[in-house]
């Protein structure tokens, strides 16, 4: 491969060959290790989003509480949104893409590993500049209004975004929402959806493109399935989103209308463009957790997946009916009452497939021999839950009872069913199933239940409570509620936040024991859980290369069917030789047959986040007058970077990549 | 063992909480609760949540039934070495959870797509009002009677009320929750909501679209008045506000609400201006401010005798961004205002 091709020998910087250190970290190219940096970064995320939901159900504890002002409070619900949202689950999600998705289809690597880099690196300087708002933000009362207390702007806490996670228009114009604290919005939204749009690519190549022999498309795991569908809604949905950030954004900054009706423009355009984007979002961050939940529910069952290929199918369909439905996030928006139907009358479609999962689900753990170990009490609690979710959604098609529960606590409870019970416990489950593979240890397992029982009983007293908030009629984003709405809502706020520290409680519980697990936790041995797919046969921790030999692939499940074979009966019965087989897989594994070529280390990627980084400082501060230097260095840097990529060596001659073993 | 003793402990657990949950929805006592609905169009409202909720509740219960018996049926149990049967998947099952989940979807479908209609569109003999949404309260303006008033709606009861509303600013959401479900407010589009009531009354309502700093302090009320009593309200809010003794503490009032910035965006008629034509209003009209129950977009009680005087006391403390600014009045002067717009019936 490198032989047809003249690449030079040296450009401006030498390229790197050291996977050592910080720097090994910064200029990695191992799908593996960038997985591993999503992971953390998105569980940062995730601290932090919560302390947001903590302080928020402080507030809410009783009624016209002080405890936050209406800016800070107003800032804490849309930062939590975006956190959520862009940085944790959509990051989380994409870990685990990384990290699994070559070594279940047998591949050394993604396709574009040196694209793979960037888009970390573009997702986590977004991330810190969208997180920068609460520094350098600012954020006022709407122009010809007044603060309290005469103050110009408010305080730290609430000058990040506060114009929502949904940003409607007109609030997220200037005149409304004057300051910088919007334009970290507008701007970081585009850098994060940079960041994702290429992986998205990235990953669609890599499942297309670099499957091993014999991994036929109807052979691949679920989990490859469903990264294979959110990649594709990824694609088609992210470049709506940036369309309208960049058109809100030309609005803020360079005196455009698109949104403003006071001058023709059209606010009911953004909704449309947000939810086009925001529907198909939902199953973009529960669709992996579904994967997840699909290779762990058979794992400890001890059964093939029931209806493979519905299971497969039905995932496709949501992702393609997922486009069609965005409208019912707008039924009082005054669109019309044949759009309302028509929307409503979709929305119900999207049950009938997520119904087939659930039941196929159900039918993978009936007749099976259910191991109830953390990851799989994880991805129980996530049916469980997402039945819930799924149930309250088919509410949400009932268009008329839809007016009355349309912006209340009524949606916060049913989508925190379906991103909490469902996406979050299918990603705990993942962490669960997946930390031998990373670490080479167990997790421990006893810490691990009390964390599932802690967070199960938490999820539930937050959310449930939320259904009947809302039904009694306590609207969302409201940053105070009044003695007034009755006992009910007294009541049932106060069991809410005691609901949300118990999840807190879990999450640190959580974090302890990956803590100890890390260091001290029992060593694991070669497939620990007994499990079925591919990644699975490779020794613990998994070598750089992953795979010493690229694996054939003759069936679905083709690493149980290496194990086990059917008695009569159909029942699976291990075959004679399997703890010599296992042994000898971890002896190959270790010791490859001749030297691998993985693709090198480069500093490229880092450098181009490093300009989009200035580059997005400069966006949001161009109409101030400040952001032109940042703008232009950031885009220097960012070309410059660009340069020095598509010229650089494919490897340094000197230092060619040996194989180091572990 | 173990394990069943977890899930066993879960009952209790779920019981419990559906009980609470049963207690509180049978409280009522909130004044915005669209379970305990007063109008015909919200009791329909409540009527389909409820035939969707009892049919998600079977839903519910038969699968998480069925998740608990399998889970508890097919644990593996120590000692047992066998392995279960490789069961592939069954294309018969297949097609039964797929048809049926369609037949109950078509069902709840029917009612549905009936009701979109017939409550989207205004009958032709609906009584109109215009209504606009303002940061933070909401405006209200009678075509036919050439009056205009704030917060508080007051419609004819047994009379459909046909509202036709716009934003000056932002999205707001206009919500009565016990007569009817939400509809925003747009600008420069024009939204309908049909507003029933048939029992005389005071219902309560809040902006329900997240409107900017003060969206908690934006809400609204609806007075429901026999259509006699209406015909009355309407004839008096027609006529121009009362003028004050001389001398009185009232007259020092209406002194100040002249010489200080009050004027400049409050429209008292017969004070700063003889009609309501050709004015844009940046604050409330405050004409017949004393014939309302509330002010400051619903969340001060007029009865409260402080609320007024803390409120012009400090605008923006109680509602963030708001526009009326402090305008750093004495004691004295507060005091005269109120007096003046305590008057004002």
């Amino acid at each position: 491969m490198a032989g047809t091709l003249t690449r030079p020998t040296r450009t401006v910087f030498r390229r790197p060959s050291s996977t050592d250190g910080f720097w090994g970290w910064v200029t990695t190219t191992d799908h593996k290790r960038i997985g591993i940096l999503y992971g953390y970064s998105a569980f940062f995320g995730f601290l932090i989003g919560g302390i947001e939901a903590l302080l928020i159900r402080l507030q809410l504890a009783r009624p016209d509480n002080d405890f936050l002002s209406a800016a800070e409070y107003n800032t804490l619900m849309t930062t939590h949104g975006v956190i959520m949202v862009f940085l944790f689950v959509m990051p989380m999600a994409a870990a685990f893409f990384n990290y699994l998705l070559p070594l279940m289809i047998g591949a050394r690597d993604v396709a574009f590993p040196r694209m793979n880099a960037l888009s970390f690196w573009i997702f986590l300087f977004g991330a810190l500049f969208v997180s920068s708002s609460f520094i350098f933000g600012t954020a006022g009362a709407p122009i010809g209004g007044n603060l309290p207390g005469g103050a110009e702007t408010a305080s730290w806490l609430g000058s990040g975004p506060n114009g929502g996670w949904f940003g409607y228009a007109p609030n997220s114009l200037t005149t409304y929402s004057p300051g910088s604290a919007m334009d970290y919005y507008t701007v970081g939204l585009q850098v994060l959806g940079l960041a994702s749009l290429i992986s998205s690519i990235n990953f669609i190549v890599t499942i297309l493109n670099m499957r091993a022999k014999g991994m036929k498309l109807l052979r691949m795991p679920v989990f490859v399935w469903m990264t294979f569908v959110t990649a594709f809604l990824l694609l088609f949905s992210l470049p709506i989103i940036t369309a309208a950030v960049f058109m809100l954004m030309f609005d803020r900054q360079f005196g455009t209308v698109f949104y403003d009706a006071a001058a023709g423009g059209d606010p009911v355009l953004w909704q449309h463009l947000f939810w086009l984007f925001g529907h198909p979002e939902v199953y973009i961050i529960v669709l992996p957790a579904m994967g997840i939940v699909s290779e762990v529910l058979p794992t400890f069952s001890r059964k093939p997946l029931f209806g493979y290929s519905a299971v497969v199918f039905a995932g496709a369909a949501i992702g393609f009916l997922g486009f069609g439905v965005w409208a019912h996030h707008m039924y009082a928006s005054g669109i019309t009452p044949v759009a309302q139907a028509a929307f409503g009358l979709a929305t119900m479609t999207i049950a009938v497939p997520t119904g087939i999962k659930i039941f196929n689900w159900l039918g993978t753990m009936w007749g099976g021999k259910i191991r109830f170990t953390t990851p799989m009490l994880f991805a129980i609690g996530f049916v469980s839950l997402f039945v819930i979710g799924g149930l309250s959604g088919v509410t949400h098609s009932i268009v008329p009872s839809n007016w009355q529960q349309t912006d209340t606590y009524y949606i916060v409870g049913h989508f925190h069913y379906v991103l909490f019970g469902g996406a979050v416990m299918g990603l705990f489950a993942g962490l669960y199933y997946y930390f031998p593979h990373l670490t080479g240890r167990m997790m421990n397992e006893r810490i691990g239940k009390l964390q599932f029982w802690t967070m199960f009983t938490g999820m539930n007293l937050t959310f449930a409570p939320m259904h009947w908030l809302g039904l009694q009629g306590m609207p969302r984003r409201t940053w105070v509620w009044f003695e007034e709405m009755g006992r009910g809502v007294g009541l049932w706020n106060l069991v809410a936040t005691i609901g949300a520290f118990t999840i807190a409680t879990s999450v640190l519980i959580f974090a302890i024991n990956f803590i100890r697990s890390k260091r001290n936790g029992t060593i694991a041995e070669i497939d620990p859980w007994d499990a079925r797919t591919i990644e699975w046969s490779l020794p613990l921790p998994v070598p750089a290369y992953n795979f010493a030999e690229t694996p054939t692939i003759t069936k679905l499940d083709d690493f149980w069917h290496r194990k086990y074979g059917e008695d009569d009966e159909g029942r699976a019965v291990p075959r004679p030789d399997l703890a010599e087989y296992l042994a000898r897989l971890v002896e190959d594994g270790r010791n490859p047959k001749e030297v691998i070529h993985l693709p090198a280390p480069s500093y490229f990627p880092f450098l181009v986040g490093v300009g989009i980084f200035f580059l997005a400082y400069g966006l949001a501060y161009l109409a101030a007058g400040t952001g032109l230097p940042l703008l232009v260095t950031g885009a220097l840097i960012m070309i410059g970077s660009f340069v020095g990529w598509s010229v650089e060596p494919l490897e340094e001659p000197h230092d060619s990549q040996e194989v180091d073993a572990v | 063992m173990n394990r069943i003793r977890g899930f066993g402990r879960l009952v209790p657990l779920a019981v419990m909480a559906v009980v609470l949950a049963g207690c509180s929805l049978t409280i009522q006592d909130g004044v915005l609760d669209s379970l305990a609905p007063e109008g015909p169009i919200a009791e329909d409202l409540a009527g389909l949540y409820w035939l969707v909720f009892w049919i998600a509740t079977g839903v519910f219960v038969l699968v998480q039934g069925g998740l608990v018996y399998l889970l508890i049926r097919f644990r593996a149990r120590q000692g047992d070495e066998s392995e279960p049967r490789q069961v592939h998947g069954n294309a018969k099952l297949e097609v039964v959870w797929t048809v049926i989940p369609i037949l109950i979807l078509a069902a709840i479908a029917v009612p549905t797509v009936s009701r979109v209609f017939k409550y989207t569109e205004c009958a032709p003999d609906a009584y109109h009002v215009d209504v606009i949404g303002h940061q933070w309260w909401f405006e209200y303006r009678y075509p036919e009677a050439g009056i205009w008033t704030a917060n508080e709606l007051v419609i004819p009861t047994d009379q459909e009320v046909c509202l036709s509303m716009e934003s000056d600013d932002v999205l707001h959401n206009f919500w009565i929750p016990k007569l009817n479900g939400k509809r925003y407010l747009v600008p420069g589009q024009e939204t309908t909501l049909l507003m029933l009531a048939d029992e005389p009354g005071e219902y309560f309502g809040h902006c329900a679209e997240f409107c900017g700093l003060s969206h908690a302090r934006m809400r609204m009320r609806v007075i429901a008045k026999e259509p006699s009593d209406f015909e009355a309200w309407l004839a008096a809010q027609d006529l121009p506000a009362v003028e004050p003794t001389a001398g009185s503490l009232e007259a020092e009032g209406l002194e100040l609400f002249n010489s200080l910035a009050c004027s400049a965006c409050h429209l008292i008629r017969g004070v700063n201006n003889s009609s309501v034509s050709n004015v844009i209003a940046i604050g409330p009209e405050l004409t017949h401010f004393a014939s309302r129950g509330s002010f400051a977009g619903s969340t001060l009680e007029a009865e409260d005798p402080d609320a007024l005087a803390m409120w012009l006391a400090d605008p923006p403390q109680w509602k963030p961004g708001s526009f009326m600014p402090d305008l750093d009045l004495t004691p004295a002067q507060i005091e005269a205002l109120v007096a003046y717009l305590r008057s004002l019936d």
